[in-house]
């Protein structure tokens, strides 16, 4: 594993769609920023990417930086490997976080640190960007870490 | 204007399948063995497969109406079905269009059939091996979060955590399949039957998630024979009544690769459905003599019986014992043939015609004297389906 990604190389790597709906979050990461949508008339933000705001229904989402910060709301520790690129990754933990200045958006990402550590539910975290600069393309993952 | 509703108008007339075997052990090709539990299906209810005139299915199944109707000499098609989306969650989905179709005059024997030879097509339980993901599946894949498994496990575990349920819990649920599949030779787990011992031992696939919590990857087909009540009182089986069924889920649960962001995630998204599926019905839970519910993963049949009103899920580690889930004699025998786990994945269709098995006393782990028996399709995923089964004496 290289020292500076939580997981080896080799997996499916993020790109945006053709249509480029998630291209603003994709491309915060590789500025170390983390953006979500919000609904410029009622405030309300919505991730993952949207076409429309489901609380108006307009079609005018805009993109905005939140604090990069959450809580852990749920998590899952992997011990068997679904892909070739994961043989010797096992255990790795997935945590499920909650942004609740953000109406409570959710994201996924790694809790780094120790794999076997315990994980404790509605603990404080903050965002780890982790850039890939020799992806094709480059591209940045969203990790966590306990504050 | 006649009341909305299936109860009582439709009835399962046929069940069949073909051997079960273990995936990609299948020594016919997927469309001879889809063909085969069709032509059993037929065998068993009594039914010309000449007279098959409308087909439904579930998870995108390879073999479509047209090619089948014409494969198996169908006078005439009329109903033509996908239920969308929800891999498992669209067997009583498709049970339930099959029905409406007949109610509403479209079809007169429909069958519902779902065909699995994942040894000649992909597996479910394997990540994705493209070079890039976009859309939802980047959120999770580059995570290392990307098998069915993996998905489901933050929604278990967030439960558990609420009502403070431990393993134990999901060990019984596994056992009472395991149990039950010792007594039917259909079962791929005939033969291996699994101790409190060997789960506890097993490894982890993916907290909460031990090996035994997850059901098998199979080889295999099964289909189900419908017609309207009255014609079935007049064919060779036993009619099982479809009494009820809801497909769907809540407020906005998301599909499954950003099912993370789902606002109720601590969910198996049947807390709309049982309500809706016992007024169609007329009954409660305390009605249902027994009950199959799709094992993915056993924390969403956990989830799933608390929604379906069985127990309070802060109940859940009284109610949720072995002798409680077993047939004959317990509170609610559960997963009778082997179910996912230990019968067949045969993403949930076996589920179905257990349940059916059940009304007409065929199990191989009878209930005495079930009348009422349900039938849960796919929890954790959307949209998910659950229907329930009457014999005779609840018309």
């Amino acid at each position: 594993m290289s020292p500076h990604t939580y997981l080896p190389d080799g997996l499916p790597i993020p790109v945006p769609e053709h249509n480029r709906l998630s291209a603003p979050f994709w491309e915060g990461l590789r500025q170390g920023v983390v953006r979500v949508q919000r609904n410029p008339r009622t405030g309300l933000h919505h991730f993952p990417p949207q076409w429309i705001a489901h609380d108006d229904r307009g079609f005018d989402l805009e993109w905005v930086e939140v604090e990069p910060r959450g809580r852990i709301y749920s998590w899952t520790r992997v011990w068997h490997p679904v892909h070739p690129a994961l043989k010797d990754a096992c255990p790795y933990i997935v945590v499920v976080v909650e942004l609740p200045h953000a109406d409570g958006v959710r994201m996924l990402g790694n809790l780094l640190g120790d794999p076997r550590q315990e994980v404790p539910f509605g603990a404080e975290v903050e965002a780890v960007f982790e850039h890939h600069p020799d992806g094709e393309p480059p591209f940045s993952l969203l990790q966590w870490r306990l504050t | 204007m006649a009341e909305r509703s299936l109860r009582g108008r439709v009835a399962v007339a046929g069940v069949g399948e073909t051997t079960y075997y273990r995936h990609g052990q299948a020594p016919e090709p997927e469309q001879v063995l889809c063909l085969k539990a069709i032509l059993a299906a037929c065998e068993d209810a009594g039914v010309d497969p000449a007279d098959i005139d409308g087909f439904a299915s579930y998870s995108n199944d390879r073999n479509d109406p047209p090619t089948l109707a014409t494969a198996l000499g169908c006078r005439e098609l009329r109903f033509s079905n996908m239920q969308w989306g929800g891999g498992g969650g669209g067997g009583a989905g498709a049970m339930a269009n099959a029905a409406a179709a007949i109610v509403g005059g479209l079809a007169d024997c429909v069958v519902v059939y779902r065909a699995l030879a994942q040894g000649q097509f992909g597996r479910f339980g394997q990540g994705p091996r493209a070079r890039t993901v976009s859309g939802d599946l980047a959120l999770s894949v580059p995570y290392g979060q990307m098998s069915p498994a993996q998905w489901y496990a933050p929604k278990a575990m967030r439960f558990m955590h609420e009502h403070g349920i431990g393993q134990e819990a999901l060990r019984a649920i596994a056992l009472a399949s395991y149990h039950h599949a010792q007594a039917n030779p259909r079962a791929v787990m005939y033969g291996r039957p699994l101790t409190e011992a060997a789960y506890d031992a097993s490894r982890w696939i993916t907290e909460p998630f031990h090996l035994y919590d997850c059901c098998q990857e199979n080889d295999g087909a099964a289909a189900v024979i419908l017609t309207p009540a009255e014609r079935a009182k007049d064919l060779k089986q036993r009619p099982a009544y479809v009494l009820g069924a809801a497909i769907g889920a809540g407020y906005r649960v998301h599909s499954t690769p950003a099912g993370f962001a789902t606002p109720d995630l601590a969910s198996s998204h049947f807390q709309t459905l049982a309500p809706r599926l016992y007024a169609m019905a007329g009954l409660g839970p305390a009605d249902v003599d027994v009950v199959q519910a799709y094992e993915n993963f056993t924390g969403g049949v956990l989830m799933s019986l608390v929604e379906h009103g069985f127990f309070a899920a802060d109940e859940a580690m009284d109610f949720l014992k072995l002798d409680n889930l077993i047939a004959p004699s317990g509170k609610l025998p559960l997963n009778t043939s082997g179910g996912n786990l230990a019968e067949c994945y045969m993403h949930g269709l076996e589920l179905q015609i257990e349940a059916v098995r059940q009304i007409r006393g065929q199990s191989t782990s009878q209930v005495p004297d079930a009348d009422v028996s349900l039938a849960i399709a796919g929890p954790m995923v959307t949209p998910v389906s659950t229907i329930l089964f009457g014999s005779e004496a609840t018309l």
